[in-house]
């Protein structure tokens, strides 16, 4: 097939990739999108299957057929709470593939000949093994593989400048003597430990703009792979998932008020000094029952419900949209009160609840239900603590200081589900507690709900 | 290619990137992961081209394993995103 043709084919698979992510605008076309956009992968793999530079296709074959099978399989079986970590580790896996891609490029006498070429070789490797080892670490972190806190290694900026030196030095090295092939295997190692020693001392609260970052990252490698060659189709489609990655992560820093440079060099979740929890609680906490909150709910017209990770955790989402239904069904008006970090990636919580078939008409996003938080009469907290305390918005010295929060605290009342007074991700005790229009209602977050439904179902 | 012209791309494709994203809402930020993150297994097409270069032994190895990790990042990525829309479609 002649160039030409192939290049048209990039540019149109380019286009539907374009289309597809315009499609993710809205809900409504976002599956169509979606669709566009694997299209015009299938266009770009089958032409390129046709360039006259490939002469071989075993390799080609038993390559795509072991991906495509351990790739359906990983989709099919993932649960809906564990999407984070399947999104990280492929992330990982769009990193090494460049990897891989640069190493080939670079061992072939014919490819790696210009400086461009050498220079883009560098550039990927170092981003791609960064993206593959530090996806594999948040991946485990997510799987609970390793410990999800924050792993303090000492002299972590010191090993981490290090090592982004020696990478920078070595990337100069494979560009200016590319005949000695050591240089490059350094780089991969090197650039393989920085990932490692990024991710690690960064704790599973922040997770979500560390999911977001990589996702950049994978993008940035898939463009730096195109300069190897110099095709469009890579370049085009990597920087557009760059960029996406980058916004994404702006997101997350600004809904966790975190600075892009501290997540860009690991510097992450500094505590500051503990706080007594009995300090804060003591005495002032008023445990309720299911029967006391059914009551309350019995005369509430606007509710509005806070889900947290732990509502996903005790697969509470279903049993919490009976509990919206039944309250509808009585005249109430019920919202759900959506923090940008809520669960574990960006957005993760609207796909968690989606599957639970709650209209996504009724999620409100946090500046909007700010506001409205004092004419509502009861707000439910499930399994949502550091997006809930009040601590970021009073207290100078707390390290959650200056996040956006959910002013829950301003409803008229609080009804907290929580199996106990324990701390979140942040590992702060949360003053709401303790608060007077805040009743606690201990217990399973699935059984509190399912209990207090029949309560309210009893009443009539 | 000119190396002005590709970067030229790169720059303009990064807008382009910025401006569509800013529009996608929170609610779909997940499934946009998921989904751009299947965008960046294009890499599969320089994977291609190395696992059948036929420029020896070694080189078709290193393509292969790249062809192998591309693929599972297209097909898992482009699955589980779809399987996350249909969520939200159903109603």
């Amino acid at each position: 097939m002649s160039t030409t043709i192939i290049y048209l084919a990039y540019l149109l698979a380019a286009s539907l990739f374009i289309l597809g992510i315009k499609g993710m605008t809205k809900p409504r076309t976002a599956v169509r999108g979606n669709q566009l956009s694997a299209i015009g992968m299938l266009i770009a793999v089958v032409v390129t299957l046709f360039d006259q530079h490939i002469l071989s296709y075993e390799w080609i074959l038993a390559g795509l057929v072991i991906g495509a099978v351990i790739g359906g399989v990983m989709a099919v079986k993932i649960q809906v709470t564990s999407m984070p970590q399947m999104v990280a580790l492929l992330n990982g896996f769009g990193g090494g593939a460049s990897l891989f891609i640069a190493l080939a490029n670079f061992v072939d006498p014919e490819s790696a000949t210009h400086v461009v070429a050498l220079i883009s070789i560098a550039a990927t490797v170092l981003i791609g093994a960064v993206t593959l080892s530090g996806s594999l670490i948040a991946f485990a972190k997510l799987q609970e593989l390793m410990s999800g806190n924050p792993i303090r290694v000492p002299g972590n900026k010191v090993i981490n400048a290090a090592l982004l030196i020696a990478a920078v030095v070595l990337s100069v090295l494979v560009v200016t003597e590319p005949a000695n092939h050591d240089y490059i295997y350094i780089l991969v190692a090197v650039s393989l430990a920085l990932g490692i020693f990024l991710v690690v001392p960064i704790g599973g609260a922040d997770m979500p703009v560390v999911i977001a970052l990589l996702n950049s990252y994978s993008g940035i490698a898939a463009a730096t792979t195109g300069f190897i060659t110099g095709n469009t189709v890579l370049i085009v489609s990597g920087s557009l998932v760059g960029a996406s990655g980058i916004i994404l992560t702006q997101i997350m820093c600004k809904a966790m008020n975190r600075s892009l440079v501290n997540v860009l060099f690991g510097v992450m979740g500094e505590g500051g000094e503990t706080i007594d929890a009995d300090e804060v609680y003591a005495g002032k906490v008023k445990a309720s029952s299911p029967e006391e909150v059914a009551m309350l709910l019995e005369t509430a017209e606007r509710v509005v419900i806070v889900p947290g990770y732990g509502l996903a955790m005790a697969q509470a989402q279903h049993a919490v949209r009976d509990l919206a239904n039944l309250l509808q069904e009585r005249g109430a008006e019920v919202k759900y009160a959506i923090h940008p970090v809520a669960g574990r990636m960006p957005g993760h919580m609207n796909v968690l609840l989606a599957e639970a078939e709650v209209p996504y008409d009724q999620l409100v996003e946090m500046d909007e239900i700010n506001p409205q938080f004092e004419q509502t009469d009861v707000a439910i907290v499930i399994g949502a603590n550091d997006v809930t305390n009040p601590m970021a918005r009073e207290d100078k010295t707390s390290p959650i200081y200056g996040m956006p929060i959910l002013n829950v605290d301003k409803a008229r009342t609080v009804v907290v589900v929580k199996r106990s007074l324990s701390p979140g991700f942040a590992g702060l005790p949360n003053p709401l507690f303790a608060k007077d229009n805040t009743l606690m209602l201990f217990g399973d977050g699935k059984k509190a709900i399912v209990e207090l439904t029949q309560n309210l179902k009893d009443a009539d | 290619m000119d190396l002005l012209l590709l970067l030229t791309l790169f720059v303009v494709a990064v807008f382009l990137g910025v401006e569509l994203i800013t529009k996608v809402p929170p609610t779909l930020h997940t499934p946009l992961m998921s989904g751009s993150n299947a965008i960046s297994g294009i890499s599969l097409v320089g994977a291609l081209l190395a696992a059948g270069s036929g420029a020896g032994w070694w080189v078709n190895v290193l393509g292969f394993i790249a062809v192998v990790l591309a693929t599972i990042n297209v097909v898992g990525g482009y699955l589980v995103t779809n399987r996350m829309l249909a969520m939200f479609k159903r109603k």
